[in-house]
C-alpha cells in the first residue's frame, strides 16, 4: 500500500513537470494550429544548456534558468519566424515535418557536442531527501514541482489577466476574427512560440535532474507529451495539466502494481481508451477540422 | 480526362523503359554496395507509394507507418520460424501472409485512430507506433524482446546476396504503384479525394467515408507490412528500435512531400532522389552525429522551397508553357490550372 501511495505521490510530482512541458506544446498548437514535434528535443536542449552551464561555470541548474529561459524564448521566436511563418499551404502537415526536422537537427547537434552518452544534472537537492509516509522524496521533486506550479500560474495569469493574454486567447479561438479586431496575430504567434519553448527549458532542467538523458531522449518525451495534449484536448491548457498528472499517476501505479516494463504501455493504452469514448479528448471541443 | 492516344503511347513507352532499366540494375551493376543502395531505394519507392494512398489521396497524414513496417517484419519472422521454412527463395512465398496480418493490425488501429481527424490523427498514429514498439520489446516470449528476432540466413554468396531482395523490393514497388494507379482512377479513389478535400461534404453526398478511409488505411498498411517483411529477411536480424524506427516513418513522408503529395509518380521521384542521398549522407557523415544535422537541413530546404513537391510544380510549369505556345507568346491565357491552391481556403 505504501508503494502505491508512493507511486501516486511521485505521479503527481512528476506529472507537474509534464504538465509544464505539455502546456507549452498545447499553447503552441492552440495559437498556431501546428504540432511542434520538436518540443521534446527543445526540452532536451534546455537540459543540455543547463548541463553546460553547470559543468563550465558551476551554475546551479535552477539558477541557470535565469539565462536559459530567455535564451530559449529568443530561440523560439527565431524558429517561428524562420521556419513556421513561411508555411502557407497545408500548414498542419508541413509544420509536423518542419518541426521534426528541427528535432533531428537539435539531436544531431547535441550528439556532436555532448556525445550520446547519458548525462544527468547534479545538485545537492537531487540526492538529499526527506522521509514522509514511510518513503523518501528527494528535494528536487518538491522544488521542481514548485517551480512548475509557479510557471504554470504565471502563464495562466498572463493569459487571463492581461491584454496580451486576451489577444492570445482570441487568436486561439478564431485567428481571422482576431486579426479583424486588430490583433497582430503574427506577433502573438511568435511570442506564444517563444513562451512555449522557454517552458521547455524549465521542463528540461527538472527532467534532466530526475532522469538521465541523451540526445535521443526526445523521442520518448515527445510521444508522451503529444499523448498528453491529445488526451487533454488539443489547445486546452487545463486539459493538458489534468491529463499530465493523471497519466503520470497511472504510469507510476502500473509500474508498482504490474511491472515497470508495462508502465509506458499503460500510458498509451489510456489514450486508446479515451479516444474510443471521447475522440475530442477531455477538454477538447468537437470541431469539424479540415486538413 | 483521357489524354490523346499519342500521349498515352508515350507514357506507356516511358513506363516500360523505366521498369526495364530498373529490372536490369543488378545485371549491369554487380558491386554489392551499389545493389544495396538499389534495394533500399526500391524499398522506399514502395513504402512512399503505399503511404501516399492514405496520406496523399485521403489526406490523413500518418507518422506511424513505421509500426506497420516493423510489425510486418516481426510477423514474417515469426511465421517463418513457426512453419519451419528454410532459407532460400521459399520464404518470399509467405510475404503476403505477413501482409494479411498487418492488414488485421491496421483494421484495429485504424478503427480507433480514424475516429480522430487532422492533427489529432497525426499524434494518435505516433502514439500507436510507440505502443507497437513497446509490445515488440515487452512480449519477450514471442518477439525475443530487446535481444531481437533472427531470420533464416539465405545461403547466397556475397556478390549475389542483394539481387533476390532487389527484385522482391522492385516487385513490391510495382505492386504498390499498380494499386495506387488503380485507386487513382477508380470510384473508390474519387471518394478518397473527396474525403481529403472536405470530409463532411463527401459524407453528405453519399461517400461512405468511414469504410473508405479505413479501407485505404488497411491497403496502405498491408503493402508497408509486406515490404517490412522483405526488409526483415534482408537484414536477417531485427530489434524493436530498428524495425520500428520513427525515422523510417518520417523519411517516407518527406519523400512523398518532396515528390508531390497525392500524385502517382511523386512518391517514386521523392524516394529515388532522397534515399540514395540519405545513404550517401549516412556513409559520409555517419560517424559523427552531424549526419542528422545535414539531413535536417536538406529536409528544411525541401519543405520551405518546394512545399508542393516536384511533380505538381513541374506539371504547372509544363501546362503553362503549353498554354502559352497555344495562344502565342504575347497571349495572356488564364493558366490557373491549379484550382487546387486557388480554391483552398488559407488556414491559419
Amino acid at each position: 500500500m505504501t508503494l502505491v501511495l508512493e507511486a501516486v505521490v511521485f505521479g503527481i510530482l512528476t506529472g507537474g513537470v509534464y504538465a509544464l512541458m505539455a502546456s507549452g506544446l498545447t499553447l503552441i498548437f492552440g495559437v498556431m494550429r501546428i504540432i511542434n514535434v520538436g518540443h521534446g528535443a527543445l526540452v532536451i536542449l534546455g537540459a543540455y544548456l543547463s548541463f553546460a552551464l553547470l559543468r563550465s561555470a558551476n551554475i546551479d541548474p535552477f539558477v541557470s534558468l535565469v539565462i536559459t529561459m530567455p535564451a530559449m524564448f529568443l530561440l523560439g521566436v527565431v524558429l517561428q519566424l524562420v521556419f513556421i511563418r513561411p508555411l502557407k499551404e497545408d500548414r498542419e502537415a508541413l509544420s509536423v515535418l518542419v518541426t521534426y526536422a528541427i528535432a533531428l537537427g537539435i539531436e544531431g547537434l547535441l550528439g556532436y557536442l555532448f556525445t550520446n552518452n547519458f548525462a544527468q544534472l547534479n545538485a545537492w537537492y537531487e540526492t538529499a531527501s526527506f522521509a514522509v509516509f514511510g518513503f523518501h522524496i528527494a528535494y528536487v521533486y518538491i522544488f521542481g514541482f514548485g517551480l512548475c506550479l509557479a510557471i504554470l500560474a504565471a502563464i495562466f495569469l498572463v493569459l487571463y489577466r492581461t491584454t496580451f493574454g486576451s489577444a492570445v486567447r482570441a487568436t486561439m479561438l478564431n485567428r481571422t476574427a482576431a486579426q479583424l479586431v486588430g490583433v497582430n496575430v503574427d506577433r502573438v504567434s511568435a511570442i506564444a512560440f517563444g513562451i512555449g519553448v522557454s517552458t521547455a527549458a524549465a521542463g528540461g532542467v527538472i527532467f534532466g535532474m530526475t532522469n538521465a538523458f541523451n540526445p535521443g531522449s526526445h523521442y520518448d518525451l515527445i510521444s508522451r507529451l503529444l499523448t498528453i495534449i491529445v488526451l487533454g484536448g488539443l489547445g486546452s491548457l487545463r486539459g493538458a495539466v489534468i491529463a499530465a498528472v493523471a497519466m503520470l499517476i497511472i504510469e507510476d501505479v502500473t509500474a508498482v502494481v504490474i511491472s515497470p516494463v508495462w508502465a509506458s504501455f499503460a500510458f498509451f493504452l489510456l489514450l486508446v481508451v479515451v479516444l474510443v469514448v471521447r475522440p475530442q479528448g477531455l477538454y477538447g471541443i468537437r470541431v469539424r477540422e479540415r486538413i | 480526362m483521357r489524354s490523346p492516344a499519342r500521349v498515352r503511347a508515350a507514357k506507356w513507352t516511358a513506363l516500360v523503359i523505366v521498369v526495364v532499366v530498373a529490372a536490369l540494375v543488378p545485371v549491369f551493376e554487380t558491386d554489392p554496395a551499389t545493389v544495396n543502395i538499389a534495394v533500399f531505394t526500391a524499398m522506399y519507392v514502395g513504402l512512399a507509394t503505399a503511404w501516399n494512398i492514405m496520406g496523399g489521396y485521403t489526406g490523413y497524414v500518418s507518422l506511424g507507418h513505421a509500426a506497420f513496417f516493423g510489425f510486418g517484419a516481426y510477423a514474417f519472422g515469426l511465421v517463418l520460424a513457426h512453419l519451419g521454412i528454410q532459407a532460400g527463395y521459399e520464404p518470399f512465398v509467405f510475404v503476403p501472409v505477413a501482409g494479411a496480418l498487418t492488414v488485421v493490425l491496421a483494421l484495429v488501429i485504424g478503427w480507433i485512430a480514424l475516429r480522430t481527424r487532422a492533427a489529432t490523427f497525426v499524434i494518435v498514429t505516433i502514439a500507436m507506433m510507440f505502443m507497437i514498439q513497446l509490445l515488440a520489446e515487452n512480449l519477450v516470449g514471442l518477439t525475443g524482446g530487446g535481444s531481437g528476432l533472427s531470420f533464416p540466413v539465405p545461403p547466397w554468396s556475397g556478390d549475389f546476396f542483394d539481387t533476390p531482395f532487389y527484385y522482391a523490393m522492385l516487385v513490391m514497388a510495382l505492386v504498390s504503384l499498380a494499386i495506387s494507379w488503380w485507386i487513382r482512377r477508380s470510384k473508390f479513389g474519387l471518394g478518397l479525394l473527396a474525403i481529403r478535400d472536405d470530409e463532411d461534404k463527401a459524407l453528405a453526398v453519399g461517400v461512405p467515408a468511414h469504410a473508405y478511409k479505413l479501407t485505404a488505411f488497411m491497403i496502405s498498411a498491408g503493402l508497408v507490412g509486406m515490404i517490412g517483411a522483405i526488409y526483415g529477411y534482408y537484414v536477417t536480424y531485427i530489434y524493436p528500435q530498428y524495425a520500428i524506427d520513427p525515422l523510417v516513418g518520417i523519411s517516407l513522408v518527406l519523400m512523398v512531400f518532396l515528390g508531390g503529395l497525392g500524385t502517382l509518380w511523386g512518391p517514386v521521384l521523392g524516394a529515388v532522389i532522397l534515399e540514395p542521398a540519405q545513404l550517401w549522407l549516412a556513409y559520409n557523415f555517419g560517424a559523427s552525429r552531424l549526419y542528422l544535422v545535414v539531413y535536417a537541413a536538406v529536409f528544411l530546404v525541401v519543405i520551405l522551397l518546394l512545399p508542393r513537391g516536384i511533380v505538381p510544380s513541374v506539371g504547372d510549369l509544363v501546362k503553362r508553357l503549353i498554354a502559352r505556345r497555344a495562344i502565342g507568346p504575347s497571349g495572356t491565357a488564364s493558366t490557373s490550372s491549379d484550382t487546387h491552391t486557388v480554391a483552398r481556403v488559407q488556414s491559419p
